[in-house]
């Protein structure tokens, strides 16, 4: 048991505060920014994988968290699927498109790869705007309530606990795979990709397999947003997206799972506090990321994990 | 049987013949350095026969079975290894795992079992990182167990990669320049761990300019000159051959 606490200790420390943090909700407005921040969370732990393990960049998983959403609202109400089938139909097509387009891209490197993405987010956002007659266009769509097993989750509480459970779920098998044979083969294609080639790890399998299980991570956040927010449009996959998600990622921390829920939760939570202040939102979050960037280039959660070791140490 | 064997192999880079018609082969089990001038054509060799590069015309044959042009990762398959002149260290890693890394092939792997850590694939964990430790032992680095790769030598980080090829069982092990950038202890270090890796029934080949210790470890020696053989023998033959002396060591002094 104590070796399951020195290994998930920041999954227990990320429990308690999912626990506690009702304590401080004063309203169902605060719940749901939390619930968002919670799914941006899940997509931000799977892009991690692929950004700060593997070391390479998408700048095209916005399009993959609403395809979910859109495979969600489609099928729960044109076809009068059950949740669980659409979301797992959303995930396995996903998780076929990311597969078709990661075996060709994923050979580009660096900006290229960069564009690729870019360019594959553009054309399903453009899809799913121009198909108005199944995505209802720019307007939108709805999807049925979500409903597991006859428990149908209408409540900003009941939510908050399930995108709770799924967030923690979420992080304890990023951390396992990062702990694998699979993880090491990341990192190692990350930190010197000729070195691992050599010991016999096929670089461009792990590649495209990380692409596909982030995708899928994405898509899987998508089909539950579908279910909680009143309608999906299609701004929530837009470019703009992708760039908040990889900015999560950056802020919060590279190479960190913890820091991937950490940079999405404050970058979900600081355009509300800083709603007030509406003019000068901007100014402030730009002024913070900046400073982030210039002080912590690893990132929130690295840093100060460093920094609490060294006054560990004698 | 010869482990490697190597036939009329040329490779060019546009007009340029690197290597050319170049054939030798390697008995299993000796320890069969490479030596030459600079710009004999000693890496671009190392990397025809791993994969790095695909050869113009000729062959590479290796365990019986044509390597010409086959990737990296499929050649460490099939049981050969590397170690590279300038490095190719994963310093995001820590020591122990640049050597797991390295016994790859031989570990539980599943993806389910990754993601859900199953109890066999911590059984599998643990017993790689044990071997791993032993291997980090076998090479001297065993003050290094915890550390991380960041924070070694250059000198421990080329005995590390050795490490780190061993854990992939190889049976023909190449070794590039090993000595180089390293002190007279270090050197004799490395030494004595080349023949122990040889003594376990590893084919050992290396590119090495430490005449000292290509004379006293090798079994068999290959001298290139301008991408072709320009002799071959035992240390004792390659330190009387005239040819060898006038183009190679003539010139050293």
């Amino acid at each position: 048991m104590s070796a399951f606490l020195q290994r998930h200790r920041g999954l227990l420390i990320l429990a308690a505060c999912i626990v506690l943090l009702p304590l401080a909700v004063q309203n169902d407005y605060h719940y749901d920014v939390l619930i968002n921040a919670g799914l941006n969370a899940i997509v931000v732990v799977g892009l991690n994988l692929l950004i700060g393990y593997a070391g390479q960049i998408s700048l095209g998983h916005a399009a993959f968290f609403g395809l979910g959403a859109y495979a969600s609202a489609i099928l729960t109400t044109t076809y009068g699927w059950h949740s669980l089938a659409a979301m797992g139909a959303g995930m396995a097509g996903v998780g076929v498109l990311a597969y078709v387009v990661a075996r060709p891209i994923l050979r580009l490197k660096g900006h290229y790869l960069a564009m690729a993405t870019l360019g594959i987010g553009i054309i399903i956002s453009i899809v799913l705007n121009t198909e108005a007659h199944i995505t209802g266009g720019p307007d939108g769509m709805s999807a049925a309530p979500f409903s597991v097993f006859g428990y149908t989750f209408q409540s900003e509480k009941s939510w908050y606990w399930l995108v709770g459970g799924c967030l923690l779920a979420a992080v304890w098998l990023s951390s396992n795979l990062i702990d694998s044979p699979i993880g090491r083969a990341l990192r190692a294609l990350h930190g010197a990709e000729v070195g691992a080639r050599v010991v016999g790890i096929d670089t461009t399998h792990y590649k495209v397999l990380i692409f596909v299980i982030s995708a899928i991570f994405a898509s899987f956040a998508g089909s539950l947003f579908a279910h909680h927010t009143p309608t999906v449009t299609p701004s929530i996959l837009g470019f703009i997206k992708s760039v908040e998600f990889v900015v999560m990622a950056v802020f919060g921390g590279m190479a960190s799972v913890m820091g991937s829920v950490v940079g999405a939760v404050i970058m979900t939570l600081l355009p509300n506090l800083l709603a007030s202040i509406e003019d000068y939102e901007p100014i402030i979050l730009g002024a913070i990321m900046m400073g982030t960037m210039i002080f912590m280039p690893k990132g929130l959660v690295p840093t100060i994990a460093k920094m609490l070791r060294r006054k560990e140490a004698p | 049987m010869s482990l490697l064997k190597v036939t009329n192999l040329t490779k060019s880079f546009g007009g340029v013949s690197a290597i050319r018609d170049l054939s030798f082969t390697i008995e299993a089990g000796t320890i069969h350095s490479i030596i030459g001038p600079n710009g004999a054509g000693k890496t671009t060799l190392f990397n025809l026969i791993t994969g790095v590069y695909t050869p113009s015309s000729g062959s590479v044959r290796f365990d019986d079975r044509e390597i010409g042009g086959v990737e990296p990762h499929k050649l460490a398959a099939l049981g050969m290894n590397r170690t590279f002149q300038n490095l190719q260290i994963f310093h995001n890693m820590s020591a122990v795992e640049n050597v797991m890394v390295g016994a790859h092939l031989h570990v539980q792997k599943g993806l389910a079992h990754s993601l859900l850590r199953l109890p066999s694939l911590v059984r599998s964990e643990v017993e790689t990182r044990k071997h791993c430790w032993e291997l980090m032992d076998f090479v001297g680095l065993g003050q290094y167990r915890d550390a991380e790769a960041s924070a070694m030598s250059y000198g421990a980080l080329k005995r590390l990669e050795i490490a780190r090829a061993l854990a992939a069982k190889p049976k023909l092990l190449l070794l590039d320049e090993p000595a180089a950038g390293l002190n007279d202890t270090e050197t004799r270090e490395v030494d004595e761990v080349i023949k122990r890796i040889a003594g376990q029934g590893v084919t050992v080949v290396l590119v090495e300019h430490d005449m000292k210790m290509v004379m006293g470890i090798s079994d068999h020696i290959l001298v290139l000159d301008y991408g072709a053989k320009l002799a071959e023998g035992t240390p004792a033959e390659i330190r009387s051959n005239p040819d060898v002396i006038a183009a190679y060591l003539g010139n050293v002094g």
